[in-house]
């Protein structure tokens, strides 16, 4: 039963209440550093530690943090990982942390991040929110990650760098410039509303054939 | 959770508290992270000084100072700086100078390689730009384009020319389809010649490789 909780918590992130497909949430890093798989994926990793320690701050000291300065609480505890994650990427790859500039620093604007600690971790035990920051943290790198590749691949030919098409292949340069984010980003949504749409028609139909059925 | 207001000490104390803490975390951070960021920053200005110099193994910083420019690793926010490289030897072979200017997007960053004897430019690289990607990124990707900086007349200036056109020892070609930014490299490189040529030393007169060690520190153009 509590094993089952707590992987419900993960797998809700991941996708059916995906942070940036079906909740739309975190759109400015989402579009600004997805123009290659790598930066994808940094940021995502970043976003990932920002959020799962401070979900995990928080719901530790919940009983501790008086309600009436709760919000600022939680955006210190947000901004300290946020510099930490700063400092560790600048340190560690120069490169990647040029690359993505100052979304790095801007993470602590991301409302995903201050909406799961004032929605779940300064509601629940420390376990079920690390579970749903790992979740929701997951379901937000793989969204970056599937529009830095879909972007790479139209726009440059490659993945993670690595040519993919050879010589002959014009690239899409439109895709890793801004517009290309909101079009990818447009037809993923498109995906997923039309799948959901599916999904609750069938659920209908099994609905109704049960009781025509009785 | 409807517990009575909590007193003004506690809110204070709270957010004093947390405060602390996480001043003490960045602390802790940025002081454990500093030794390797700093060594990025020298090495990164290293190897763009070896790039933009070919044959020199050894460099210091040199500051504009009073008129004549001082072997020296500390830097005041006011004073501009150029890199003296030696060969082997340790004579002089030319400055890497920093110059920076508007590009397409973005303020771009240079360090190029000049060699006062034969008055030619000898390398080329972007540190920082902000360019299309895909088109104005070519000023450092596009290697015909780099390369054409490695032995480049710059008396009285470099001139960007159609593609294909160049004939001169000072023009270059234009990449197709970034323009602006390959004229803007050309422009930061000018601009940055002519300001500093009046600055440096008469030839043979170059400051000496010093005693002290290669520049580690506030290297950013």
């Amino acid at each position: 039963m509590k094993q089952n909780d707590s992987y419900e918590e993960f797998i809700k992130g991941i996708w059916r209440d995906n942070p940036v497909f079906v909740q739309v949430l975190g759109m400015c890093p989402m579009l600004a550093v997805t123009n290659s798989a790598v930066n994808a994926i940094a940021m995502g990793l970043a976003t990932f530690f920002v959020l799962v320690g401070s979900s995990f701050l928080v719901s530790s000291f919940r009983s501790w943090i008086p309600k009436q300065v709760r919000i600022s609480c939680f955006i210190i505890i947000i901004a300290t990982f946020v510099t930490v994650a700063d400092y560790t990427l600048l340190a560690l790859v120069p490169k990647v942390h040029k690359e993505l500039g100052a979304f790095i620093p801007l993470i602590v604007a991301n409302c995903m991040i201050l909406g799961r600690q004032e929605a779940f971790s300064s509601r629940y035990p420390v376990r079920l929110a690390v579970m749903d920051a790992m979740g929701m943290a997951g379901g937000f790198l793989l969204a970056l990650f599937s529009l830095g590749a879909i972007r790479e691949i139209l726009g440059d030919g490659a993945l993670f760098g690595i040519d993919l098409f050879g010589e002959n292949f014009e690239p899409w340069i439109i895709m890793i410039l801004p517009p290309g984010g909101f079009l990818t980003l447009g037809v993923i949504l498109l995906f997923f509303n039309w799948f959901k749409l599916k999904k609750d028609e069938f659920l209908a139909d099994v609905a109704e054939a049960e009781r025509s059925g009785r | 959770m409807n517990a009575p207001a909590p007193s003004s000490l506690r809110l204070v104390l709270t957010l004093a508290i947390a405060g602390l803490i996480s001043g003490i975390a960045i602390i802790g951070i940025y002081e454990s992270t500093l030794p390797t960021i700093t060594a990025n920053k020298a090495r990164e200005l290293r190897e763009a000084v070896f790039k933009v110099l070919p044959g020199v193994s050894e460099m210091q910083q040199l500051v504009y100072r009073d008129g004549k420019l001082v072997a020296t690793e500390e830097r005041r926010k006011d004073e501009q700086a150029v890199y003296g490289g030696y060969d082997r030897a340790g004579d002089f072979v030319g400055y890497a100078i920093p110059a920076a200017g508007p590009g397409f997007q973005d303020t771009i960053g240079v360090l190029y390689g000049f060699t006062p004897k034969q008055k030619r430019v000898v390398g080329m690289e972007v540190l920082e730009s902000r360019e299309t990607p895909g088109l104005g990124d070519k000023i450092y990707k596009d290697a015909d384009f780099v390369g054409s900086f490695s032995a480049l007349s710059i008396e009285p200036n470099i001139v960007v020319v159609k593609k294909g056109t160049s004939a001169r020892p000072n023009e270059i070609d234009a990449i197709t389809g970034a323009t602006i930014s390959s004229k803007a490299v050309v422009r930061i490189i000018n601009e940055a010649h002519a300001e500093w040529s009046e600055r440096l030393p008469p030839v043979g007169a170059e400051p000496p490789l010093g005693e002290t060690d290669p520049v580690t520190t506030e290297g950013s153009p």
